[in-house]
């Protein structure tokens, strides 16, 4: 057949292809490692979870994590074996090897093992689905209906009359009383998926159609997610706050919101501006006749850190800025560029800065 | 048995006027060309999908990077991924099919020659189609776009109101009339399969390459009728007041997904068995060794085809399904991949006691195992309902089914590449180069998908033309994108040595690599009939028992 080889090629490959799993193994327990538990998480990590449904998923997934690399231990040295030992020695190229057709014996073992392995696999997984989405509604659970809008979030608290939009406040759990946080999830448009990586896996909101997810968090902070399913142009900026608060302070920000908006005589002027452009076709503040349900509730908009579903801070010249031109942080967004007299923009922010 | 070619005339032999070689090649009906057209068509769209493959990723280098527009984005990963799997990978492996399993069962052409030159240029009409969207989607004016709803479309972003103009129509009309391609040459390759085969050939001396394809071919009629079914009803919502998939008149997202994915999921199986099938003929012919237990192989082939039908809503663990539904998703998922594991062990087993030799298209095959080993973990973690509820919609899928699609099928093909271009041109790929490009392709394929799994489990959802500085994201995509420039440069070298070895390279003869399979017994490229005399064959490897008489194979089949 053929001459000779030059470089035997077999072994570096497959030598190669290992330093890079490893190394990519390396980098990824790094990045695992690197999240510090006790400021806020600014990484979203599936591995660092402070809650129970991705607690009970994360224990699922490392017992998954460690069969599959076993897995692939025994099958990488077998073929890293097979290609070092195998390769055609120089000089020999003549004689064909022996012609091996087959073994019964090999073959039906490895049938038989991965069917056992299968069968363990889907019993551990069984156990879990079940436990997540079979979970009985404990009476203290707090409800919440999460409506997914391109491209932002809206909360409601249906027993405790809230509204508010993009930054979710629940209660911390204590585990002799739980107080498990259960959200329907509905849509206004197009498909999108509700994702905090370190509270639960994600569970889409689907137009005309009903879907359930829960929460048990054991830890207080804010946890950060998005939209994970594609909702049209502006999916990546549907971004999604999480505070997980002490019950005094979920009380304390619950008596909050239930407020109407303030009234302040002082920014009648901008109050006038918004209620009488098209702010109102779409937002709305309480107690006023602004009762808009197109875009996010106005009323406590003060109270959220961040504007435009988290792709902005929340502070005076983003506000400004998103008022006359929201393509600037989020083109594509439905909000339209308001078109207002800098006197008017002026009176504007300063009016809706009161809506604590 | 017909090895001596006669002296005909070779294909487009010098001093004719171009025109009547380009009319030739429009009219033809020979399995040969056809096959040809397949791969080059599938080619040029490679490189228009790798362009838009490497857009996304400079867009993605950094964090807030305004490279291109949301807009413009969306548009891209929607024609990069219709692009790669109707316009690439199917009909590249359509177009060996077509080319191989006439050679390879000792015929002379297909079955349906004329059925076979309209499903290419259906297919053909659909990659046209897709891409005027460009130019027509708004109208025939000419100032178009391309569609945005993503290459699954999901209900109701595909409906008027979400999607205005034109540009998802062009995505539905080029994806269903590629599909109806798709069916002819189906057909066409089942019916050559059962009723073309040369004498001697039984069901159980076929080549694994044609086993495969037939149960590859089989899935399609299958599974493309839904795909087909689903666009048809797209069109009557979105012209004739249907609200199959209108959720504000009462239509059901959820059935689109069905609809889709029902067809999406054996799709990925219809693309991997004929690089299975690759896999199944250069493993044996470079380790000098029969493939290791050619029943399982086709048993498992089998059963991955009856199987895979079963999986398809592992898709869509997070839409709300009950527990039962995922939890019967979850098992058909995991049991698929137990025949996917034989196949593996058994190229293990054909490679082990052999005598490797390690040309570029070896190379390629061994690098698929690894790779596909891998892609298959992985699998096993998506199926794992659970697991997938963190990790769907992530960049640890895009990771994945890349993994399978770049670092599998791709491979494959690649394999195919090295190991059949001297039967189709009658030149050797130059192996210089092609060692060039196996090594920078494998560095930037990890580089890439190596690292792509990360930012998933960190929470990175797919599709995002733009993502949040400091949640760990911002090292790694960087390197993802120069990972991706790497294989574009690997691709360069591939094309390149395409083109040099044709003009420059040496002749490749009947058979240079010592085969066993019935291409190998004519010339390169063979002549327009295939056989001057019809073959018999008396086992899986007849050149074998040719070239070895005193120890034939047909002697312990």
């Amino acid at each position: 057949m053929e001459k000779k080889h030059k470089l035997e090629w077999g072994p570096v490959a497959s030598r190669a292809t290992g330093v890079l799993v490893i190394l990519a193994g390396i980098l990824l327990a790094a990045s695992l490692c690197t999240a510090s538990p006790e400021q806020d998480n600014p990484i979203p990590n599936i591995f660092r979870t402070y809650s129970t449904p991705g607690d009970s998923i994360v224990r699922l997934s490392w017992f998954v994590l460690a069969i599959c690399a076993l897995i692939f231990l025994v099958v990488f040295t077998l073929l890293t074996y097979a290609i070092a030992k195998f390769r055609n020695k120089a000089g020999d190229a003549q004689r064909e090897p022996a012609q091996v057709y087959g073994s019964t014996q090999i073959e039906l073992a490895w049938t038989v093992i991965p069917i056992l392995i299968v069968v363990v696999l889907f019993l551990a997984t069984a156990r879990v689905i079940h436990a997540i989405q079979d979970a009985p509604k404990p009476a203290a659970a707090v409800e919440v209906t999460a409506i997914g809008h391109q491209f932002w979030w809206e909360f409601r608290y249906p027993a405790l009359g809230v509204v508010t939009a993009n930054e979710l406040h629940i209660p911390v759990s204590d585990p002799a009383h739980p107080t498990p946080t259960f959200l329907k999830l509905l849509s206004a448009d197009t498909d999108h998926s509700f994702w905090v990586p370190q509270l639960a896996g994600k569970t889409d909101l689907i137009p005309n159609r009903v879907n359930e997810t829960w929460v048990d968090p054991q830890r207080t902070g804010l946890f950060l997610g998005q939209c994970a399913q594609y909702c049209g142009t502006q999916h990546a900026k549907m971004l999604l706050r999480v505070y997980v608060e002490s019950p005094e302070a979920f009380q304390v920000w619950i008596q909050a919101q239930k407020q109407t908006a303030n009234q302040d005589e002082k920014e009648l002027a901008g109050r006038r501006v918004f209620e009488t452009t098209a702010c109102v076709n779409c937002h709305a503040v309480g107690g006023t006749n602004a009762t808009g349900r197109f875009g996010p509730d106005l009323t406590h908009m003060m109270s959220r850190s961040t504007i435009a579903a988290g792709a902005a801070e929340n502070t005076k010249g983003n506000l400004r800025l998103w008022i006359q031109n929201p393509d600037a942080i989020k083109p594509g967004s439905l909000m339209p560029a308001m078109q207002l007299s800098d006197a008017d923009l002026e009176a504007l922010v300063r009016y809706l800065e009161t809506l604590q | 048995m017909s090895s001596d070619a006669m002296a005909l005339p070779s294909v487009g032999s010098a001093g004719r006027p171009w025109v009547e070689t380009l009319h030739e090649w429009v009219t033809t009906v020979d399995h040969k060309r056809l096959g040809i057209l397949y791969i080059v068509y599938a080619l040029i769209f490679l490189v228009v999908g790798g362009i838009e493959a490497t857009l996304m990723r400079i867009q993605l280098m950094f964090p807030h990077y305004s490279f291109v527009s949301p807009q413009v984005f969306n548009r891209l990963f929607t024609m990069h991924g219709t692009t790669m799997i109707f316009f690439v990978a199917m009909p590249i492996l359509f177009g060996f099919a077509n080319y191989l399993v006439p050679l390879m069962i000792g015929t002379r052409d297909m079955a349906f020659p004329r059925l076979n030159a309209f499903s290419f240029w259906l297919t053909a009409l659909g990659g046209f189609l897709l891409y005027f969207s460009f130019v027509g989607g708004s109208g025939l004016y000419g100032a178009g776009n391309a569609p945005d709803v993503g290459w699954w479309a999901y209900a109701p972003l595909t409906s008027r109101a979400f999607s205005p103009g034109h540009s998802s129509d062009y995505w539905t009309i080029a994806v269903l009339v590629s599909g109806f391609g798709s069916i002819g040459t189906a057909i066409n390759i089942i019916a050559t399969i059962f009723s073309m085969r040369c004498p001697g050939m039984k069901l159980s001396r076929m080549p694994l390459l044609v086993w495969l394809n037939l149960v590859m071919t089989c899935m399609v009629l299958i599974v493309i009728t839904p795909l087909s079914a689903a666009q048809i009803m797209l069109l009557v919502d979105r012209y004739l007041g249907g609200h199959f998939f209108d959720t504000q008149a009462g239509g059901s997202a959820a059935i689109w997904m069905h609809f889709f994915w029902i067809f999406g999921h054996p799709e990925v199986y219809i693309l991997i068995i004929p690089c299975f099938a690759f896999m199944s003929e250069i493993i044996p012919v470079f380790s000098r060794k029969p493939i290791f237990g050619y029943p399982v192989m086709v048993g498992a082939t089998v059963c991955i085809g009856f199987v895979s039908m079963s999986v398809w809503a592992h898709h869509m663990f997070t839409i709300g399904m009950s527990s039962y539904s995922n939890a019967f998703f979850t098992l058909t998922s995991m049991v698929v991949g137990v025949p996917t594991g034989i196949k593996i062990f058994n190229w293990l087993g054909t490679m082990w006691g052999g005598k490797l030799i390690f040309k570029t298209a070896m190379l390629f095959c061994i690098a698929f195992l690894f790779q596909f080993l891998i892609s298959g973990l992985t699998g096993i973690m998506l199926a794992v309902s659970p697991f997938d509820w963190q990790l769907s919609g992530s960049y640890f899928v895009v990771a994945h089914f890349h993994y399978v699609i770049v670092g599998g099928i791709l491979f494959a093909i690649f394999g195919a590449f090295y190991y059949w271009y001297p039967k189709i041109t009658g030149k050797m790929l130059n192996e210089s180069l092609g060692k060039l490009h196996f090594w920078l392709f494998v560095i930037g394929f990890h580089l890439t998908f190596d690292l792509m799994h990360i930012p998933g489990i960190l929470g990175m959802p797919r599709r995002i033309y733009t993502y949040e500085p400091g949640r760990g994201w911002d090292t790694l995509n960087f390197l993802v994108t120069i990972g991706a420039f790497i294989q574009g440069i690997a691709t360069l070298v591939f094309v390149a040595n395409l083109v040099f070895s044709y003009f420059r390279g040496p002749k490749a003869g009947n058979d240079p690599w010592d085969a066993w399979t019935l291409e190998w017994s004519v010339s390169s490229p063979p002549p327009d009939y295939n056989f001057a005399s019809i073959p018999t064959v008396a086992s899986r490897r007849p050149l074998w028992d040719r070239k070895h008489p005193e120890d034939p194979d047909s002697r312990y089949e």
